[in-house]
């Protein structure tokens, strides 16, 4: 069985989509140029799930990528409404204060987000009126709490994270008349979703990360090079302070078996997460909603099994670790990517393919004559071969494609083959798992003009 | 010398009374703040202010002081030619595709050639010719097309083969060339040093130029200008001339009044070698190679080589941007396609070394054309920029036009196509420019065929029928930003793409248009010709028609209802418009004139209306649909629409009535239709027009009805003699001149605008006069086809060029309109033209070089009107009385 290079394309191009900021007057004056993102399944149905959105009663734009297992409802509900709850917090008081009036006296609300959705990404119209409530609780209180300070980037995305897994949680203890709905909110506590987000401002770029997703600026070296800063820790037991730090947090006599085959109780890869509340409620709370919740819950093996060693709950938070970066002009773009992608490509790579794909496309890097002896001929010939190496990044228009192309399709030297490609797209469902996770990138590209324009 | 020349620019301040350029401010020469202070302060006041010391800024004062305008300040921001002009590729090139270009090109060379003597500044003129090349059979014959028009105006110049390509520039590869165009007397100067002979000429004759000098903005009160605010104070002025360049646009934004100058910059790049092992001549004629989107002249040995690429790259869309102006930087991957064409133009340059790529923004405007003349907002705002990178060969010619038009009212050739009135608000959103000005910069270079159209900045004025006639196989051109429909493609039936459709043969559409043209003649077909202009003109008293008699050479006091056809003369008796105007009450008219009169009309009337409340002026363009019914049956579907009778008893020619058509009411119905057709002409308040349209749609099935556009139109108007302003009329043709005297009431009661230029030619004859030439041997299947510009041959000797053309269906044979002239044989004086001279000479038209054998007449074919409406008055008569 193979497929052609068409078929090919066609696999992987199936869910990218493109943002461009768009220009005012010919001049983008954002320090974002735009994004590509795509996914490729490798679970049926595909657990990942990917969001962007534009603030727009604040500045910046929202981008994030979501991990989910035991599952997709988590990644999903996350997907859907870490925004909302990030946006909120963002929020100064008064603009708080205009939206409840609003809500109050039935008028139109302004509008908070604009989603930059593929037509794949899709929202739950039947959860939106259950989200909406929990949403303006949460913006009651923060009105009630007024602080009066203006809001600090790293607490709200913090808060944002901490509040929607609560809301989680809670919504899935109380429950819902609707039998649907109370079954989606038990289904979306009951599985689990890890979050990167980020959050770019002008030069401020706030990295909020719970799981192991990663982000990864690429910085373009004076000489042009390509290198890979961090933005941010995987939550996992390959990060030693992580694996401390859920140690401190429980009893000495839990030590050995709270990490055990590299998996929080021997089960969890992800040592932060969403839901899950399987790894957050007492042995009581969660025997009592699944007595009480609906018959398929019951039937689900999963859901009954109690993790073992299960004492100090709990063992699992979804608050994140924001790392602030300020952007530099040298910084060209940041990838946000589950851990589907670092499973398969070292970040150095990452950086390089993703930098090049976008410097063929820009010819951000460009020939100077100077002092140097060049003749006509010569220059004609360069100039041929840097045309040449450019038509062949042009197969694909998103970065996030070609980046997907090279972590499924690279042989041992680095390089797309397309065999390996045409065999690793057409295996099997039930066998695709065992090759490769889900992939889920977004790559955001800045505009260096404006970041210069700010130093 | 260039460079000592360019050292001389540190002169802050010139002054002709130094006989030789002094350094003023030699200690402060270095530094270059604002805050230094200057040597000589701005005058407070001056007749003229310049803006730019460029090409363009020098020459208008330049020509300026010649005229004997003494009182003028030319404000330059940096230094002398130090902008554009400093970059500019220094080709002078007569070369140009529009008469009025060549013009403007033909003076500049000649102006350069004696600078040197004049002014004693080296401008390093050098005669060394200019060869532009085919590689395809039709860029040959658009090369032979301006051919033909050089020769005619006196300027050497052939079609030569590949071989004797070779023989002017030995390193040309001729292989992919069918033939090039040799024009021997084109030249290369050092453009700054002209800039700076001009700058010095100007001086001596009492210009005072100021450098480091910025303009912030121009104050205008009651609709003049009063002064200029600069960096280093105010200067009282009663004229200000926008010379500024790629900044024009800015500069006329940056005042309370904005003056609407539409042009945009693109980056354009050339390269500049080191020399070759053995240095070119410095004679070594220009090449131009268009196909390859290149120009390649010698340059100190070496080569200077540009081009127009197929992506340009447009900048300063937001106006002056430093962090744009420093990455302005050699783009060598954007230069590859042209170094390309250029090494596979010039093989043997492969070895030679690479000294710069100069990036240098020019200037492009919507339409190819450059924008000069005075602000129809703003009077004494004069403007002369937007090159389209052809500075240096307009430089002399467009200064000379523009002071003339400021010494003396209007310059002494027609310039409507360079008129900044061609444009309005319209054509000035930066996106549009941005846009447009990407489809211009390539179209420097892409074969312009007949009747080709912009692409970008469409769909911005249409009709509220635009969907529906698009869904039925309407295919669209452009005016004035408005959308009009060619022709409508039958379904089922497939055109050529865009670009396969060039052709300067037998278009594709030619049957389409012809059962148009049949269904006009025989039945009945609907044009939607909503762009017209349409004013309203009312009074509390007899002051609208006081002002209109004044202002238009027919009589208006005629009965309400009536219609009359008229021009808007200038003093001269030339045509400032070509209108008509229904009398809609006592007190009220109602005038449609050309799409693109928009702007200029408007000012005009402004300008020579009174200043009086009580005399209302409304631009009613947008208010109206126009949907024009031609055809004999047109009467029949109308009548059945309104209950009313429409034949000539009731509704006679050159007619106008409100009436209800279908449901609507207040449908203003006229019998004209622009062709000589019988028929009607629906203004139809917008949003009727659907309805109205559909009505008539319906109705008129019976009697075939069916849509036509505007190829069909000018297909009847052009068999039917009929002039059009702006394409046969101009600012320079008089009534007298093109058969309309019937449209004159020279003792109409009261002394009209041109009355006294109008009566001496009357009296004295006329010096050319509009002629129609049917061609005789000219085959319309294989044969090239007119266009407009061809020359015309009196028993073989040029007397004029046409304006028009267009193939008659009911002729069956190629039409074109166009003006005869009386030379004298030998002195080349111009004698009156009469009707005998036009009737007993042999004519021949020339098309891209071959001539064909033309009947003249001045008078349409009589048996072309089928149904004359009213006795004494057929529309646009006249002539048969005669």
């Amino acid at each position: 069985f193979y497929l052609t290079p068409p078929q090919v394309n066609s696999i992987l191009k199936a869910n990218e989509y493109s943002f461009k900021v768009p220009e005012f007057d010919g001049k983008n004056v954002s320090s974002v140029l735009g994004f590509d993102s795509n996914q490729l399944p490798a679970n049926a149905p595909i657990e990942d799930r990917r969001s962007a959105a534009t603030c727009l009663q604040t500045r910046g734009m929202l981008l994030g990528v979501f991990d989910g297992h035991a599952g997709c409802a988590c990644a999903q509900a996350v997907s859907e409404r870490l925004f909302y709850y990030i946006a909120v917090s963002l929020l100064p008081h008064e603009t708080l204060l205009e939206i409840e009036n609003a809500v109050e006296s039935g008028r139109a609300l302004l509008p908070i987000l604009q989603w930059h959705k593929h037509p794949n990404d899709y929202f739950s119209k039947e959860a939106s009126k259950l989200y909406f409530n929990s949403l303006r609780t949460y913006w009651q209180e923060l009105i009630d709490l007024n602080s009066g300070e203006t809001t600090d980037v790293r607490e709200a995305l913090i808060n944002a994270f901490k509040r929607l897994d609560n809301d989680i949680s809670l919504e899935a203890q109380v429950g819902d008349p609707n039998s649907f709905l109370n079954y989606l909110v038990l289904r979306v506590a009951f599985s689990g979703a890890t979050a990167c987000v980020a959050h770019v401002d002008g030069v401020d770029l706030h990295v909020a990360n719970t799981g192991d997703s990663r982000a990864m600026l690429g910085v373009q070296e004076e000489d042009g090079s390509w290198s890979a800063v961090n933005l941010s820790y995987d939550h996992n037991a390959q990060n030693e302070h992580e694996v401390e730090r859920v140690k401190m947090e429980h009893p000495k006599s839990e030590e050995k078996s709270l990490v055990k085959q590299d998996r929080l109780l021997g089960l969890l890869m992800p040592f932060r997460a969403f839901g899950d509340v399987k790894f957050k409620w007492s042995i009581e709370l969660q025997k009592r909603v699944i007595e009480s919740g609906p018959d398929q819950l019951n039937d689900n093996e999963y859901t009954k099994f109690i993790p073992p060693n299960y004492h100090s709950p709990p063992y699992l938070t979804a608050e994140p670790e924001v790392i602030h970066h300020k952007l530099r002009p040298q910084d060209k773009f940041l990838v946000l990517a589950t851990d589907g992608l670092w499973e398969t490509m070292h970040r150095q790579d990452v950086a390089r393919i993703v930098g090049e794909y976008l410097t063929g496309v820009h010819h951000q890097q460009p020939i100077a004559v100077g002092g140097y002896k060049v003749t006509l001929g010569q220059m004609h010939g360069l100039l041929t071969e840097r045309r040449a190496r450019i038509s062949s990044v042009f197969e694909d228009q998103n970065a996030a494609t070609h980046l997907i192309r090279h972590a499924v399709g690279n042989n041992e030297f680095g390089t797309v083959d397309h065999e390996r490609l045409s065999k690793m797209l057409s295996l099997p469902e039930e066998l695709a798992r065992m090759y490769r996770d889900d992939i889920t990138i977004i790559v955001v590209q800045f505009n260096s003009h404006v970041i210069g324009a700010y130093h | 010398a260039a460079g000592m020349f360019l050292r001389l620019l540190s002169d802050i301040q010139w002054r002709a009374a130094h006989p030789k350029w002094r350094r003023m401010t030699s200690s402060q020469r270095s530094t270059s703040t604002t805050a230094e202070p200057h040597p000589v302060s701005l005058p407070a006041q001056a007749q003229v202010v310049i803006c730019g010391g460029g090409i363009m800024g020098t020459s208008v004062a330049y020509h300026l002081s010649k005229m004997g305008w003494k009182d003028i300040v030319l404000l330059e921001q940096g230094r002398l030619a130090a902008g554009t002009t400093r970059f500019c590729a220094g080709i002078v090139s007569t070369a140009r595709p529009v008469s009025i270009e060549r013009k403007m090109a033909h003076y500049s060379n000649k102006l350069y050639q004696q600078l040197e003597q004049e002014t004693g500044v080296q401008t390093g003129y050098t005669k060394t010719g200019s060869i532009s090349l085919a590689q395809t059979q039709d860029r040959l014959i658009s090369l032979k097309r301006i051919a033909s028009s050089l020769n005619v105006m006196g300027i050497p110049c052939e079609i030569i083969s590949p071989k004797k390509v070779v023989q002017l520039h030995p390193l040309i590869n001729i292989h992919d060339l069918v033939g090039a165009m040799y024009v021997p007397e084109d030249a290369l100067v050092s453009s700054a040093n002209v800039s700076l002979a001009l700058a010095t000429a100007a001086s001596r004759n009492g210009v005072q130029i100021h450098e480091r000098t910025s303009v912030s903005h121009v104050t205008v009160q009651k609709g003049r200008v009063t002064g200029v605010e600069t960096d280093r104070g105010r200067i009282q002025c009663e004229y200000f001339v926008n010379c500024a360049g790629q900044w024009a646009y800015e500069l006329g934004h940056s005042g309370e009044e904005p003056v609407h100058i539409p042009l945009h910059a693109c980056e354009h790049f050339y390269l500049l070698t080191h020399p070759l092992k053995e240095p070119l001549s410095s004679s070594l004629p220009t090449v131009v190679d268009p196909d390859g989107r290149i120009y390649i002249r010698n340059w100190q040995g070496g080569i200077l080589s540009g081009g127009f690429e197929k992506n340009p790259k447009p900048l300063f869309t937001e106006g002056r941007n430093q962090l744009e102006i420093q990455t302005l930087q050699e783009d060598w991957d954007h230069f590859g396609p042209l170094l390309g064409a250029l090494l596979r133009r010039m093989p043997g340059l492969e070895a030679l070394q690479i000294m710069q790529l100069v990036n240098c923004p020019e200037s492009f405007t919507p339409d190819m054309r450059c924008i000069m003349g005075e602000s129809p907002t703003a009077r004494g705002y004069f403007v002369l920029a937007g090159m389209n990178s052809a500075g240096i060969s307009y430089g002399g010619g467009a200064g000379k036009y523009l002071a003339e038009w400021m010494v003396n009212g209007y310059p002494s050739e027609n310039v409507w196509s360079l008129d900044l009135k061609r444009f309005g608000t319209l054509q000035s959103s930066r996106t549009f420019l941005r846009h447009r000005v990407m489809e211009v910069m390539p179209l420097m270079c892409d074969l312009k065929v007949p009747r080709w159209d912009f692409q970008t900045g469409r769909q911005l004025r249409t009709s509220p029928l635009y969907d529906r006639l698009d869904a039925q196989g309407a295919r669209w051109m452009e005016k004035h930003g408005f959308e009009r429909v060619k022709y409508f493609v039958p379904p089922g039936k497939d055109l050529l793409d865009l670009d396969h459709s060039k052709t300067f043969y037998k278009p594709d559409w030619f049957d389409i248009v012809g059962s148009e043209v049949k269904c006009c003649k025989e039945a009945v077909c609907v044009i939607d010709m909503s762009s017209f202009t349409k004013f309203e003109i009312s009074s509390t008293g007899d002051q609208a028609l006081e002002s209109l008699q004044y202002l238009f050479s027919n009589d208006l006091d005629v009965p309400v209802g009536h219609v009359v056809h008229t021009g808007m003369l200038n003093e001269k008796g030339g045509y400032e418009n070509d209108c008509s105007i229904a009398r809609l009450s006592k007190r009220s008219f109602f005038m449609i004139s050309p799409t693109d009169q928009q702007v200029h009309c408007w000012a005009w009337l402004k300008k020579h209306l009174p200043d009086d409340s009580n005399l209302v002026m409304e631009d009613v363009t947008w208010k109206y649909t126009a949907l024009n019914l031609i055809g004999p049956r047109a009467v029949d579907v109308l009548s059945e629409l309104s209950y009313a009778p429409m034949t000539a008893e009731h509704f006679p020619s050159l007619f106008c009535k409100e009436m209800s058509v279908g449901y609507a009411n207040g449908i203003r119905v006229m019998s004209i239709t622009h062709t000589g057709e019988p028929g009607f002409v629906l203004y139809i308040p917008i949003e009727y027009a659907l309805h109205v349209y559909n009505e008539v749609m319906n109705m008129g099935q019976k009697y075939g009805i069916r849509n036509a556009g505007y190829y069909a139109l000018r297909s009847l108007r052009i068999e039917k003699f009929f002039a059009f302003w702006g394409q046969d009329l101009d600012a320079f043709t008089t009534p007298m001149e093109c058969g309309r005297e019937f449209q004159v009431k020279l003792e109409k009661g009261m002394q009209f605008v041109g009355q006294e230029a109008l009566l001496e030619q009357k009296q004295n004859g006329v010096y050319k006069r509009f002629t129609m030439f049917i061609l005789e041997d000219h085959d319309t299947d294989m044969d090239l086809w007119p266009w407009w510009g061809e020359p015309i041959f009196r028993n073989g000797r040029y007397v004029g060029k046409t304006t028009s053309s267009a193939y008659s269906y009911t002729l069956e044979r190629h039409v074109c309109l166009g003006f005869v002239h009386h030379f004298d044989e030998k002195t080349g004086e111009e004698l009156v033209v009469t009707t005998d001279f036009i009737n007993q000479g042999e004519y021949e038209i020339d098309i891209a070089g071959q001539r064909f054998q033309a009947k003249a007449k001045l008078y349409p074919f009589s048996s072309l009107f089928t149904q004359r409406r009213r006795k004494d008055e057929v529309e646009l008569s006249g002539y048969q009385r005669e």
